[in-house]
């Protein structure tokens, strides 16, 4: 079992991204810090019963996400259940991408990279209802698998890639608002 | 597009996430290297998912670590006292 002495070493370094989670999940500063204080101080406490050589980082996620859950989501303002049916597949590629794209004056080396500013990506994630905003974040920005994403949201495997499939929808579709904010699309 | 680009797209995510049998991903693969418009599909998702991951980023307070750290160590004398 884990040594409480090793765990500012070994857990502290995933700050920044448990700290950029907590800004998408609560989507209030002063709460983000109080959520990642908190979820830091639980580890800590729980880390002898942590399992060396196991995924920490899902471990922490699992104690931020929980923590956030059961503290933190009910004072939220909701945002609006996303209506994704009109979202068909390659959304943001069939208006941005190849001849579309071109259409409206952007070229081939125009990176999508260089499509939308911090600010907007982090907006339209945040417009998203919390269960699609947690699992898009868990998959894209975190890079967690199916597996490990379930397990920390404790839920099935299939209500993972339900959210998932749905909420970069909602996603794609917030992006293209901001597009069209900006006149990208046609 | 024909029916191998429909199949190619509906299995996009499970492919950008790592999420398909070898042997899908083959069938995929093969499909990308003779289908010019669902490579360009497949790049596009790709770059995207890139893009949402490095424009998500924040800088950690300062004061945050400094008060997470103290927070610890005052957790660490409270339990060895």
């Amino acid at each position: 079992m884990a040594d409480q002495a090793s765990f500012a070493e070994a857990a502290m370094e995933y700050m920044p991204s448990l700290y950029s989670a907590a800004l998408r999940m609560t989507r209030n500063p002063a709460d983000a810090e109080d959520l990642v204080q908190e979820t830091y101080l639980k580890a800590y406490r729980a880390y002898g019963r942590f399992e060396e050589g196991t995924n920490l980082k899902a471990w922490l996620y699992k104690i931020l996400t929980n923590t956030f859950i059961n503290s933190y989501r009910a004072k939220q303002r909701r945002p609006q259940m996303s209506d994704v049916d009109d979202v068909e597949d390659l959304y943001l590629f069939r208006r941005l991408g190849g001849s579309e794209g071109a259409a409206v004056g952007r070229s081939a080396e125009d990176e999508v990279l260089d499509l939308f500013t911090d600010t907007e990506v982090k907006e339209a994630l945040e417009s998203l209802p919390d269960t699609f905003r947690m699992a898009v974040l868990l998959a894209d920005v975190e890079g967690f698998s199916y597996k490990e994403i379930a397990d920390i949201m404790e839920v099935p495997i299939g209500t993972v890639m339900s959210r998932l499939h749905r909420g970069r929808k909602a996603l794609q579709k917030a992006l293209l608002e901001f597009g069209r904010e900006r006149g990208l699309v046609g | 597009m024909g029916e191998d680009c429909g199949q190619a797209i509906e299995r996009l995510y499970y492919f950008l996430d790592g999420e398909l049998t070898e042997d899908r991903r083959v069938e995929i693969r093969q499909h990308l290297d003779d289908c010019g418009p669902c490579l360009s599909a497949f790049d596009f998702e790709a770059e995207l998912r890139v893009m949402v991951s490095m424009r998500c980023r924040d800088e950690v307070p300062e004061a945050l670590r400094a008060r997470v750290a103290a927070a610890i160590q005052a957790e660490a004398q409270r339990r060895s006292g």
